[in-house]
């Protein structure tokens, strides 16, 4: 399917892509904060409804879901921290990488 | 029917867009580029051009909507000078790694400061490793005929095409300019077939992050290597580019009488001294020979029109074949702290094909100061002085300047 729809490019002279997951690798090497959502505090959760939803609306990478409860994508989260910033049930918090070591 | 119009040079850019039937044109005014953009967008407004005039904030903002309109396959062009051309300078870096064949006249002016806006060759040779190809004009009939041609060169490599011509000598100076039957320009340029579109259609990822490596991890963007790669290809297009540039203009010269080549020669085959140099600079220069002719003196003109990609194996195989011992190169530009551009790349091209042969360098007319005969005489008899004085190791000097 991916290779199908640029297979007409004969001659690969500049880079060309087609919108996928993850056009640019694993971003998420790139965090040094990890946004972790605390569902208890999240007015999705408390009413069950796709109510809110600014952090899925304001994250600039689109790496938060669209769902009940809201779910971080770690692999790209590039750990801005503007999803933690825009909650307004101060729901998601940033947490230093280094806490989460192996 | 083509029809002869006395036209400044910019004006000829002008005519030379509309018969090419160009779609989008962003431009900045910027002296002395102005006129140009000024009657195209004449065009326009009156309906002689269908095309997109895009006013814009910035030359840098002028040369993103080409490349945006050069991406959704549009022939387009813009025109500037100076420091217009040097805001311009990352995004000439992209049209060129994006492989779009944009065409740009490059009215030359002196890059300031102090400010300046006379003719000055600094601006167009300050961008000469953006992967662009340059092409420098010697009257306002080359400047039409080298816009046509720049388009039919561009769209076959994908390579974005500058047109250099001096600022004032020959952009706001009136010569006649024979325009081509509108037909006879369709005929020889078709419409631009781009490699790839952006169309909303059909969503694609242009110009994205493209690793030092090769990715793996999805085979349609394997295909196109990494980022070495994609430069590679530039370098590989540039320098085999040589064959499309000459085709191209015999290809022109049959259709329409005028053929101009790589370079043009001047009373070069019994010479024992030859200028080269580049625009209105190597126009003077042969009024200066043929002086120097009735002098005694056998000095020829060699006019560089194909800067970049430069033709290093041209140049040595002309310089071998001569019978001139020396090479005098004029420059109207300056790579600070060394000498003129044009200088150093001679010497290089002759360096790397073994060819052995004086070099002197000149600077001169820097800043739009006034070039006359008697100082291309002045110089010529500088070198012929040197060399008979035995003193091979001349450096670049810089002429008519107060001390």
């Amino acid at each position: 399917m991916e290779k199908d729809k640029l297979k007409n490019i004969e001659v690969p002279i500049s880079s060309i892509s087609i919108p996928i997951e993850g056009e640019a690798g694993r971003t998420g090497s790139w965090r040094t904060e990890r946004p972790i959502l605390d569902p208890s505090k999240c007015a999705a959760v408390k009413q069950n409804k796709l109510v809110c939803m600014l952090c899925w609306l304001y994250c600039p990478e689109g790496t938060i879901s669209r769902t009940i409860p809201p779910k971080i994508n770690y692999y790209y989260c590039k750990g801005c921290g503007i999803c933690a910033k825009e909650c307004p049930s101060k729901a998601i918090t940033m947490k230093d990488e280094t806490n989460f070591e192996e | 029917m083509s029809e002869k119009l006395v036209l400044s040079g910019n004006h000829a850019a002008a005519h030379a867009c509309k018969g090419a039937r160009v779609q989008v044109i962003a431009a900045y005014p910027i002296t002395p580029q102005s006129p140009a953009t000024e009657l195209l967008s004449r065009f326009v407004e009156t309906g002689q051009l269908n095309a997109k005039y895009v006013c814009v904030e910035s030359e840098h903002s002028a040369m993103t909507v080409c490349i945006a309109a050069s991406s959704t396959g549009a022939r387009t062009f813009t025109a500037t000078s100076a420091n217009g051309l040097a805001l311009m300078h990352e995004q000439l870096h992209w049209a060129a790694g994006a492989r779009l064949p944009i065409v740009m006249a490059c009215v030359n002016r002196a890059v300031a400061a102090p400010w300046n806006v006379w003719t000055d060759n600094q601006d167009s040779i300050s961008q000469r490793d953006t992967g662009w190809i340059q092409l420098y004009c010697e009257d306002n009939q080359e400047i039409y005929d080298t816009i046509l041609q720049a388009y039919k060169i561009a769209e076959q490599i994908y390579c974005p095409v500058m047109v250099c011509y001096d600022g004032y000598i020959l952009s706001h100076t009136l010569m006649p300019v024979e325009i081509i039957d509108q037909n006879a320009i369709d005929e020889f340029l078709p419409p631009f077939k781009p490699y790839v579109t952006l169309d909303p259609d059909d969503p694609k990822v242009l110009n994205l992050v493209t690793f030092p490596w090769i990715r793996h991890d999805h085979p349609h963007i394997e295909k196109f290597g990494g980022y070495p790669e994609i430069r590679y290809k530039l370098q590989q297009t540039l320098r085999s580019s040589f064959d499309v540039i000459e085709r191209v203009d015999k290809e022109f010269g049959e259709k329409f009488d005028r053929q101009y080549g790589i370079f043009k020669e001047y009373m070069c085959d019994e010479a024992d001294y030859i200028i080269l140099a580049m625009g209105s600079l190597a126009s003077e220069a042969t009024v200066a020979a043929e002086i120097l002719y009735e002098e005694g003196y056998t000095v020829g003109v060699l006019s560089l029109k194909l800067f970049r990609p430069f033709p290093a194996k041209q140049l040595a195989t002309f310089a071998k074949q001569s019978a001139a011992s020396t090479f005098i190169v004029i420059d109207r530009n300056l790579s600070y702290g060394y000498e003129g551009a044009l200088c150093t790349d001679f010497k290089a091209a002759l360096y790397t094909h073994h060819v052995q042969k004086n070099v002197h360098g000149y600077l001169l007319g820097i800043g739009g100061r006034d070039v006359n005969v008697e100082q291309i005489m002045e110089i010529v008899h500088k070198s012929r002085k040197a060399i008979e004085a035995g003193q091979l190791d001349k450096e670049t000097e810089w002429i008519n300047i107060m001390k």
